[in-house]
C-alpha cells in the first residue's frame, strides 16, 4: 500500500469500521426517534451553523469519492455547479441500485433511511438546492415505504420543509419510484426517466452540473455517497481521512455474496483486501477453493485467487486490471461454470440495453446468442474470436457505460479461463454439474432448449 | 408493439379506437384527484408520468388502453408518447397481471446458488412460463434481474417484497399459500404481502401506512456489524483521528471522454464545457464503471 507512505504516523483503524451500518442493529432502526437517539442529525446541525461553501470545502477535503462505482470526488462534483443565477438547482440521489452483485444501498435505506435524508438535507444546503429527489428503483416496495415515511417524519420534526431548524433554509424532498430499468442507474438516463421519458442516456457534455434535471444545474450522487456526508460534516475531514488510503479515503460497505460462509455487508476502510474480508466472513463455503470473483459488480473485470491481497481501493484495483466499482464482491468457488456465469450476465446486459446505440443494442444481443450456444455445447472454435471481436466493437463505441460494462465479464473470463470455454466446445457439453454449485440438493433438469430472446 | 386493449367494456360507440379513457365518471374523478396530487410533487408535470402509470396499474392491474389515454389527457401528451414510456419499463404490464407477481432472480449469482432450479420447479408446479399467469389469475411468474439482495441468494420477490434464501420447496409453499388466499409474510418487508394493485398504489407515491412493519435488517445485512460489536471494533473516534493524511484531493475535473463522461462528442458550445473548463480529449480506454451507477 504505497499510497500510505505519508500517513505512517496514524494509528491503523480497526478491521471493520461501522459508521453507516452502526445504527442498523437498533430497535426500529428505521425510525427518526431511533436515529436521533443514536446521534442522528448532528451533521445537519453542524452544517447549518456554517456557510454552505464551508460544507462543500469539508467534503472536498475529506476526499470522499462517489460510492456508486465511478469514484469521482463528491465535493468536486458539487463544486462544478455554476454560480447561482436565481433559478433552481437540484440534487438527485441515485437510489436505482441494480448492478448485478450490488446490494448495499437497498439494505442501507431499509435499515436507516434517515441517514440518507440527513445527507440530502446537508448536501442541498451546501449546493443551494431547495428541491431534492430520491430516485429509488421500483422493485423494492418496502424500501420505498420506508423512504416515504422517513421523509414524512423528517418534515414533521423540522429537518425538512420551511425554515429548517430556524436556519431560514427551505427544502422539499420528493421520493420517486422507478419502474424497472437498469439503465436508469446511468445518471443522465436517470434524469430523463425522472422527467417522465424513456430512460436513455444523454450526450455529455453538457454535464448535469450545467444542464441536468429540467436543464438546470444538478448534482447526481449515489445513496452511499450522500449517506456518508453527515458523518464527515459532524466529525470532520481529518477523521474521514484517518481511514482508507490517501487517494481512496474513508470507509465503505463491502458486500460479500456467493459461495462464502457468511455473506453480508462488511463496512471497512478502503484498501482492505479480500483475504481479510474472507477471513471475517468465515472463508469459502465448505472450505472449497475460490475460483473467480468480481471486485465491484458484474461490469468489472473478473479477479481470481491471485488477487486475494490486492488492496480494495480505487487505484490498486485499477492497477490490477479491474475496477473497485460498487465493492460488490461476488465470490464463486470451483464448482461454478464460468461460461454459465458470463452467459447469464450477458443475458442481463442484452435485456437491459436501452436500444439507443447500435454497438450495445446489437452487440449484447449477438453475444447472448453466441454464449448460449457455447454453454449448450454447440459452439465452435471461431466463436471465441467472434466474442472478442464483438467486444472490441462495443468497448469505447457505445453511447454509455452499459455497453462497456457488458464486455468486461466476457473479455476477462476468456483471458482467464479460455481452457474452460474450449472444453465446452470440444466436449460438446458443459463439464459442470449445476447442482454442485447450488445451496441445496436437487436433480438438474435437462438443458433448456435454445431459443432466441426468451428472456 | 401494441398495448392490450383489455376487455371491450367501454369502447367507443363507433367501434373504432377510443381517444378518451372509458372510466366511469366516479372512477375518473377519483383518479384525476390522485393524478393532481402526483403532479403537485414535481416542478414540471411530465415528471408525474411514471408514478401515474403505477396509479393506472393500481386501478386496472396493468397499463390498459384507458390508463394510457388517461395519462395522456392529464399530462397533455399523445397516447403514443405515453405508450413509448410504458413499454420501456419492465414493471409496467401490457396485459392483466395476476394478483401476485412472483419473480425469481435468475441473474448470475442467484441462478448459480439455486435460482435456476427454483424457477424451473415453480414453472413446472404452476404450469406457466416466464411472464405468464396461472388460470386462477393468482400468480404471474417472472424471471427477474438482480434485485440488490445478493447476500440473501437465492432470492424470490413477491409483489416486490423480499423472500430471502429460498429453496424449491419454500418457493412452492409460498405460491401454494398465495393461491389458497392465505396471508404470506416476506422475510424482509411488511407483515404480509399485499396485492399487485395495492402495491402499484404505493409505488405511485400513496403510502399504505405499513412502513413500520417488519424488520430493519436481516442477518447478512448485520454480519459485519455483529462481528465488529463482538470484537469492539469501531470507526476511529474524532480524537483518535490524528493529523490529516492528504490535503486537497488531486483528481482531475471531468473532461469529455474522461471520468464522468461516456460519450466522445467534442464540445461545440460554451455551455458544453463550463464545468470542466477545458474540452480535453477522449480517453484512450473507456472506463466501464463510470456513470453506470446503480
Amino acid at each position: 500500500m504505497s499510497e500510505q507512505q505519508s500517513t505512517e504516523a496514524r494509528p491503523a483503524p480497526d478491521p471493520l469500521t461501522p459508521v453507516l451500518s452502526d445504527t442498523w442493529d437498533a430497535d426500529r432502526s428505521w425510525t427518526l426517534a431511533s436515529y436521533v437517539d443514536r446521534g442522528g442529525y448532528a451533521g445537519l446541525r453542524a452544517a447549518l451553523a456554517q456557510d454552505p461553501a464551508e460544507v462543500v470545502s469539508t467534503v472536498k477535503t475529506s476526499g470522499l469519492r462517489g460510492r456508486g462505482g465511478a469514484g469521482f470526488p463528491t465535493g468536486m462534483k458539487w463544486g462544478f455547479l455554476p454560480p447561482p443565477d436565481g433559478g433552481p438547482r437540484y440534487l438527485v440521489v441515485n437510489a436505482d441500485e441494480s448492478e448485478p452483485g450490488t446490494c448495499k444501498d437497498i439494505p442501507l435505506m431499509m435499515a436507516s433511511p434517515q441517514t440518507l435524508v440527513e445527507g440530502v438535507a446537508i448536501t442541498s444546503y451546501a449546493i443551494g438546492c431547495d428541491h431534492a429527489f430520491i430516485y429509488v428503483r421500483g422493485e423494492v416496495l418496502h424500501v420505498y415505504r420506508r423512504l416515504l415515511r422517513a421523509v414524512e417524519e423528517a418534515y414533521a420534526a423540522g429537518f425538512l420543509g420551511k425554515d429548517i431548524q430556524g436556519s431560514g433554509f427551505d427544502l422539499d424532498v420528493t421520493v420517486h419510484a422507478g419502474a424497472g430499468a437498469y439503465i436508469c442507474g446511468e445518471e443522465t438516463a436517470l434524469l430523463d426517466s425522472l422527467e417522465g421519458l424513456r430512460g436513455q442516456p444523454r450526450l455529455k457534455p453538457p454535464f448535469p452540473a450545467v444542464a441536468g434535471l429540467y436543464a438546470r444545474p444538478t448534482v447526481v450522487n449515489n445513496v452511499e455517497s450522500i449517506a456518508s456526508v453527515p458523518s464527515i460534516v459532524a466529525r470532520g475531514a481529518d477523521w474521514f481521512t484517518s481511514m482508507g488510503t490517501e487517494r481512496s479515503a474513508g470507509f465503505g460497505l463491502f458486500s460479500l455474496s456467493g459461495h462464502v460462509t457468511r455473506p453480508g455487508q462488511y463496512e471497512a476502510p478502503l484498501g482492505t483486501t479480500l483475504r481479510e474480508l474472507l477471513d471475517l466472513a468465515g472463508g469459502m463455503r465448505g472450505g472449497k477453493a475460490l475460483k473467480f470473483w468480481t471486485p465491484g459488480g458484474s461490469s468489472t473485470p473478473l479477479f481470481t485467487d491471485a488477487h486475494l491481497d490486492t488492496p480494495l481501493d480505487y487505484e490498486s484495483v485499477a492497477a490490477a486490471g479491474s475496477m473497485l466499482g460498487t465493492r460488490a464482491l461476488q465470490l464463486f468457488d470451483e464448482t461454478t461454470c464460468v461460461v454459465r456465469a458470463v452467459s447469464r450476465w450477458t443475458d442481463f446486459y442484452a435485456h437491459e440495453s436501452c436500444g439507443k446505440c447500435t454497438p450495445c443494442r446489437e452487440g449484447t444481443y449477438w453475444m447472448k446468442q453466441v454464449l448460449a450456444r457455447i454453454e449448450a455445447g454447440q459452439g465452435t472454435e471461431a466463436d471465441l474470436d467472434l466474442l472478442l471481436d464483438t467486444c472490441d466493437n462495443i468497448l469505447g463505441r457505445a453511447f454509455c457505460a452499459l455497453g462497456d460494462g457488458a464486455t468486461s465479464p466476457v473479455t476477462s473470463s476468456i483471458e482467464l479461463f479460455r481452457d474452460e470455454y474450449e472444453a465446452h466446445i470440444t466436449e460438446h457439453r458443459c463439464p459442470f454439474d449445476p447442482s454442485a454449485a447450488a445451496l441445496f440438493d436437487y436433480t438438474p433438469r435437462p438443458a433448456r432448449v435454445l431459443t432466441a430472446g426468451v428472456h | 408493439m401494441t398495448i392490450d386493449a383489455g376487455p371491450a367494456t367501454n369502447g367507443s360507440p363507433a367501434g373504432g379506437p377510443r381517444s378518451r379513457p372509458g372510466y366511469d365518471p366516479e372512477t375518473y374523478a377519483r383518479l384525476a384527484a390522485d393524478a393532481a396530487q402526483i403532479v403537485a410533487r414535481y416542478p414540471q408535470a411530465r415528471s408525474a408520468l411514471l408514478p401515474m402509470l403505477h396509479l393506472v396499474q393500481s386501478e386496472d392491474g396493468y397499463v390498459s388502453r384507458d390508463g394510457i389515454l388517461f395519462c395522456a389527457e392529464q399530462l397533455e401528451l399523445t397516447a403514443a408518447e405515453v405508450s413509448a414510456v410504458a413499454t420501456f419499463y419492465t414493471q409496467y404490464k401490457r396485459h392483466p397481471n395476476g394478483t401476485y407477481t412472483v419473480g425469481v432472480c435468475t441473474n448470475t449469482l442467484c441462478a448459480i446458488m439455486g435460482g435456476d432450479a427454483i424457477f424451473d420447479e415453480l414453472s413446472e408446479h404452476l404450469g406457466v412460463g416466464h411472464d405468464e399467469t396461472t388460470e386462477d389469475g393468482a400468480v404471474t411468474l417472472e424471471r427477474v434481474e438482480c434485485n440488490a439482495a445478493c447476500d440473501y441468494a437465492p432470492v424470490m420477490m413477491v409483489n416486490w417484497e423480499f423472500f430471502d434464501n429460498q429453496t424449491p420447496g419454500s418457493a412452492t409453499d409460498v405460491v401454494d399459500r398465495l393461491r389458497a388466499g392465505e396471508q404470506v409474510a416476506p422475510t424482509r418487508g411488511a407483515s404480509s404481502v399485499c396485492t399487485f394493485k395495492q402495491m402499484s398504489r404505493v409505488l405511485a407515491g400513496f403510502p399504505d401506512g405499513r412502513a413500520d412493519e417488519g424488520v430493519g435488517a436481516g442477518e447478512p445485512t448485520l454480519a459485519g456489524l455483529r462481528l465488529a460489536r463482538e470484537h469492539g471494533w469501531t470507526a476511529p473516534t474524532t480524537e483518535k483521528a490524528a493529523a490529516p493524511a492528504g490535503g486537497e484531493n488531486t483528481a482531475e475535473k471531468p473532461v469529455t471522454g474522461g471520468e464522468q463522461s461516456s460519450a466522445e462528442r467534442e464540445p461545440t458550445t460554451e455551455a458544453d464545457v463550463d464545468p470542466g473548463g477545458k474540452p480535453g480529449t477522449p480517453g484512450t480506454r473507456p472506463d466501464p464503471s463510470k456513470g453506470a451507477d446503480a
